[in-house]
């Protein structure tokens, strides 16, 4: 398996340091790997050092125990291979919309016209066409987090890392956002690295979802979840929500300890 | 209208002004009245001598200020983005922040003199930490997810610099600047009043010591409405600047 995996993390461990106060163990030893073109969920109650394995992937954290190796080459900085999208879009709030879908491009070696296009195609994509204009004040959350998909999806990344993409979406938003993004990932399919704490939402989007125990955190197991995507009535079938069902178990068990753990 | 209505007090303490004056309560030593304080202020305008004064007023202010942004804003942005300038510095910066700028008033007279020089050097002392600081938070104050974002779009580190960091600064900066600007003035006049031959505030204290209240009063005029028209550009190019927030 080994051979088709295109993201190896192996033996990563993660101390993290709080500006006062004692280091927390958030990762402890985590091993996983990723084939090329999955999409996979990253499940676990908050805290459980979800978000720090997908930023240590990114290459935005150093590395400090452990291996991250992305195509055989060992991780050692962010690039353009791997793209992010983030809970809270992380959107250059002085750029319009156009702007920041540019801001990326303009770092490629492409003709101008050419970095025009691909903006706006991929605008046109995320259904943002007549707000090209507009600064990211100007625009609903769902919005935001459109441009900002636009603007990663816009590099052609093999990997699309996202942060609770939709976290801070109210649920008709999420719901339009989850079915979009299993579209665009259909056509283009990329793989996939997908944080939430949403067992609804991993197992409808994810192949597999690797669920995550309390922090200090680790593996806890990993679980199929392929379904059939293109049938909508399938998040009302026995087989989905039994699936639901097991998962949100295994991550109940994990809120119930962190909540224990809580005042250290 | 509505700039009328909220101008509206100002044309009322003028009427104010110029009753109080005119039925006598107090007296026109202490308080001459507005319309004579107005035509003591025409006068001025013919006079070369007042230009001279304003011009050199304006120089020291322009110079000392525009010194205190750039160097106040380069050296808050690095504290920022370079810990080790941020150790060396930051305690001083701490420390001088509060001092009162006056105080350095006799001090720069006594390094550079009684001219332009001493009082650029204040003004540009006296403005700098404010500057410094608001660069400083701001720079700091970078969202790291933005930073990310960058790096990820196979940014240099240079170029988050100038893409994420700087901007991230724009609006304490800005801030900070709006600051220095009144500042200046504080400075300007009252080391002109104290250690010079020339300029606006040296002119209020001669004006004053030859007894033309009229004439003082109308350059004290002129000090404050130079101020207030400074600070109402400031603030609509600063809105035009940070048009995106809103």
């Amino acid at each position: 398996m080994t051979d088709h995996s295109q993201i190896v993390v192996s033996g990563v461990s993660h101390l993290y340091r709080p500006p006062n106060g004692r280091p927390v163990l958030a990762l402890d030893d985590i091993s996983l790997e990723i084939r090329g073109r999955e999409f996979i969920a990253l499940l676990g109650p908050s805290g459980c050092g979800k978000s720090t394995l997908l930023y240590l992937i990114g290459g935005f954290l150093p590395i400090e125990k452990g291996g991250i190796t992305v195509d055989q080459k060992p991780v050692a900085s962010p690039g353009p291979d791997r793209g992010i999208v983030f809970q809270h879009f992380a959107l250059f709030p002085w750029k319009t919309v156009r702007g920041n879908v540019l801001y990326g491009l303009e770092r490629m070696r492409l003709r101008r016209k050419e970095r025009e296009e691909r903006a706006k195609a991929f605008i046109d994509l995320v259904g943002l066409t007549g707000f090209e204009d507009s600064y990211p004040a100007q625009l609903s959350g769902g919005m935001k987090q459109r441009a900002a998909i636009a603007r990663t999806l816009a590099l052609d990344p093999k990997i699309l890392l996202m942060d609770e993409p939709f976290g801070a979406l109210d649920s008709q938003t999420r719901s339009l956002m989850q079915t979009e993004l299993l579209n665009i990932w259909q056509r283009s399919p990329k793989t996939v690295i997908f944080v939430t704490h949403d067992v609804q939402e991993a197992v409808y989007l994810a192949d597999r979802v690797a669920v995550m125990s309390a922090r200090p955190g680790r593996i806890k197991s990993i679980v199929d979840t392929k379904f059939d995507k293109n049938d909508l009535d399938i998040l009302k079938s026995k087989p989905f929500v039994e699936k639901v069902d097991e998962l949100w178990h295994l991550v109940r068990e994990e809120a119930v300890k962190a909540q224990g753990k809580k005042p250290g | 209208m509505k700039t009328f209505v909220r101008y509206l007090p100002l044309l009322l303490l003028a009427i104010a002004w110029e009753a109080t004056a005119r039925l006598g309560l107090v007296s026109s030593l202490a308080l001459p009245a507005l319309s004579a304080v107005a035509g003591a202020w025409l006068e001025l305008l013919q006079d070369k001598d007042f230009w001279l004064n304003a011009g050199a007023s304006l120089y020291r202010a322009s110079a000392g200020l525009l010194l205190a942004i750039v160097i106040g804003a380069i050296l808050g942005i690095a504290m920022a983005w370079w810990r080790p300038l941020n150790i060396l510095l930051g305690s001083i910066v701490e420390m001088f922040y509060p001092m009162p700028k006056s105080a350095l008033i006799p001090v720069t007279a006594l390094w550079l003199g009684f001219g332009d020089g001493s009082k650029i050097l204040l003004i540009f002392l006296g403005c700098m930490l404010p500057v410094t600081l608001g660069a400083f938070n701001g720079a700091r104050s970078s969202d790291r997810t933005l930073v990310w974002s960058s790096r990820s779009m196979g940014a240099s580190r240079l170029r988050v610099l100038l893409d994420v960091v700087i901007p991230s600064a724009m609006p304490e900066l800005l801030n900070g600047i709006r600051t220095a600007l009144a500042l200046s003035f504080i400075l300007l006049v009252t080391s002109e009043q104290i250690v010079s031959r020339q300029g606006l505030g040296y002119l209020i204290g001669y004006l004053g010591a030859n007894g033309s209240y009229d004439a003082m009063f109308a350059v004290v005029m002129t000090v404050a409405f130079l101020g207030f028209a400074a600070d109402r550009l400031y603030q609509i190019l600063m809105q035009r600047a940070l048009a995106w927030r809103d």
